[in-house]
């Protein structure tokens, strides 16, 4: 990642870095919650969303310095995930997908609609981060404070999955009721990964709106819940390289096809069946396992 | 009975019809596989869409109708043939992903075969509209409920009284042992899309009328048909028929009497509690987990 600026020939080409850097974010976290925990949320945009304009309400409305009000809107929305968290990560399966999804239209609908406060479906100018009086702008700094993110999210997860906590999710994407039977206890731990991942995607959410300096309720969409999960799920669940790697191709890829707009949805359909069906495991799982049995292979 | 209310009601069995007969399309592909279809909804848009231009061409209204359900039909058997089938066994999320995949590809095909202009449909049998009790009844409306009523009949008399519809149910209570039997798992599974996605045509040539129709419908018309299925429990057929006039019910009556911008809230609002509340759904009942 250090090296990649050597490669980024302009700001344009940091631009794209950056936004993958913030998808990855999200992905790390929602990672944790589908891919290790087995929980299905189709609405973490609703939380991306969230954090997004909490931080730019509080910012632009109110006066907040938004070096203040961008940890006041990540702790709100994970206060928030931790209550509506606690009813629907009973329900299992399609209904945990359905309760989730539901939110974050909830979510998309109360923004676009409460346009005296949100600035309606046409969105809202979002002010830049000052620290002790320097404000945060141009592509170079972003990239580092994003990357240093990034890489801070990624250790966070390993060490969390190799602990305690991380096998006590892994064994209730097993079996849910051999886990509890084992004394795990089920609620608490799901509870904390949705958290955990509410609060990345807020962070993320927040961040992406005070560096691009706008922010609509698009960003909170299903369509956009949907690219994320689509981006855990292209990389690899239970994987968090592979999270990282699946946001980085699905948010070059937009920009790359951006030339054939009318072309754009019937490529990322097209991309999403076709990995699905012939790497349903994932790409960084499924080159995993190339790589190994082709190391295996008597010479 | 006031003219209002009656209104209400009116706008909220039509539009919970058309939820009914897309959930029913949902409850009918996971009964044969366990899937949640994401793309339901673009088989609704398809019903609409290729019923407009059918008409726009100069083909008869009748023959546009019966040419766009059939339309539907051919896709989703395409859908199964080439998406859903060689990824049998997949996780959940995987065949998820598949069948949202399906959706955006439909409806970028939509958009560029048929563009992006939102396109109106030919009532089935005129526009003055009925007056009963103050409130105004468009004769569509009849035509909705109707069609719906003969549709939900002729589903009951397939799956109850003829052996292709009890193979289904068979499937659906336990796949290996209807296997057992001699009964044809892959040629269930083709039947449920081809069933699902003419159901779902066929809801959006009969909505198009009243709501026009354009690519993008089918997002939302496919959420609330999942909504309804959820509501009623996954599944049940009964219940996706009463979630679907549920929802239709608690939307337009929040719509008519709290506030029309957040009509698509109160849907999932109502939702989210019974979710919480009856966690298996109005008909449903709890799965039993085996380890």
């Amino acid at each position: 990642m250090a090296a990649a600026p050597l490669a980024l020939p302009n700001n344009y080409t940091y631009e794209v870095a950056i936004l993958v850097g913030l998808n990855a974010v999200v992905c790390v976290g929602l990672n944790l919650l589908v891919g290790y925990a087995g929980q299905i949320s189709l609405g973490h945009a609703g939380f991306f969303g969230l954090g997004a304009y909490a931080s730019a309400i509080l910012a632009a409305r109110y006066g907040w310095p938004p070096a203040l009000s961008l940890p006041a809107a990540v702790a709100g929305v994970a206060v928030l995930a931790w209550l509506v968290g606690r009813p629907i990560l009973r329900l299992r399966g399609h209904y945990l997908a359905m309760a989730t999804l539901g939110l974050g239209i909830i979510v998309s609908q109360v923004l676009a609609t409460e346009d005296r406060i949100t600035g309606g479906p046409d969105g809202m100018t979002v002010v830049p981060i000052a620290v002790f009086g320097i404000t945060l702008s141009g592509e170079r700094l972003w990239y580092w404070i994003v990357g240093t993110l990034l890489i801070a999210t990624v250790w966070l997860a390993q060490n969390l999955i190799d602990s305690p906590r991380g096998r006590a999710l892994r064994a209730l994407h097993g079996a849910e009721i051999a886990a509890a039977a084992a004394g795990i206890d089920a609620a608490r731990h799901k509870l904390g990964a949705f958290v955990l991942s509410a609060a990345l995607a807020a962070l993320a959410g927040a961040l992406t709106a005070h560096y691009s300096g706008f922010i609509t309720p698009s960003k909170a969409s299903f369509l956009h819940s949907i690219e994320l999960v689509t981006m855990v799920v292209f990389g690899g669940m239970a994987s968090t390289f592979g999270a990282v790697v699946g946001a980085a191709v699905l948010t070059t890829l937009p920009q790359l096809l951006a030339g054939f707009k009318d072309y754009e949805l019937v490529t990322l359909g097209a991309l999403m069946m076709l990995t699905m069906i012939f790497m349903p495991r994932g790409l960084v799982p499924t080159l995993e396992k190339a790589l190994d049995a082709a190391r295996r292979k008597p010479r | 009975m006031s003219a209002q209310l009656l209104q209400s009601l009116f706008s909220g069995l039509t539009v919970g019809a058309i939820y009914a007969l897309v959930a029913l399309g949902f409850a009918i592909i996971y009964n044969a596989s366990r899937i949640i279809n994401f793309a339901q909804g673009e088989f609704v848009m398809i019903g609409g869409m290729a019923a407009a231009v059918f008409v726009d061409a100069g083909l008869p209204l009748p023959l546009s109708i019966v040419a766009a359900v059939g339309l539907g039909m051919l896709v989703g058997l395409l859908l199964e043939k080439l998406a859903v089938e060689p990824a049998r066994g997949a996780p959940v999320v995987t065949l998820i992903i598949i069948t949202i995949g399906a959706s955006i590809l439909l409806r970028g095909l939509a958009a560029l075969v048929w563009d992006k202009k939102i396109r109106p449909l030919p009532a089935f049998s005129g526009e003055a509209p009925l007056m009963i009790g103050g409130a105004t009844l468009l004769p569509q409306t009849l035509w909705v409920l109707g069609t719906t009523l003969a549709a939900v009949a002729a589903l009951w008399w397939f799956f109850n009284r003829t052996l292709s519809g009890k193979a289904m149910l068979a499937v659906s209570h336990n796949r290996l042992a209807a296997q057992l039997v001699g009964i044809s798992v892959r040629r269930v599974l083709l039947v449920s899309f081809g069933l699902s996605a003419a159901l779902g045509a066929l809801a959006g040539a009969l909505i198009a009328p009243i709501s026009f129709t354009a690519w993008d419908v089918g997002v939302m018309l496919g959420l609330k048909g999942f909504a309804a299925a959820m509501l009623g429990g996954i599944g049940s057929g009964p219940g996706a028929v009463a979630g679907g006039l549920a929802l239709g019910l608690i939307e337009a009556l929040g719509a008519g009497y709290l506030s029309s911008a957040y009509k698509d809230v109160f849907a999932f609002v109502v939702l989210l509690a019974a979710l919480v509340f009856l966690p298996n759904g109005l008909a449903g009942h709890g799965p039993a987990e085996r380890v």
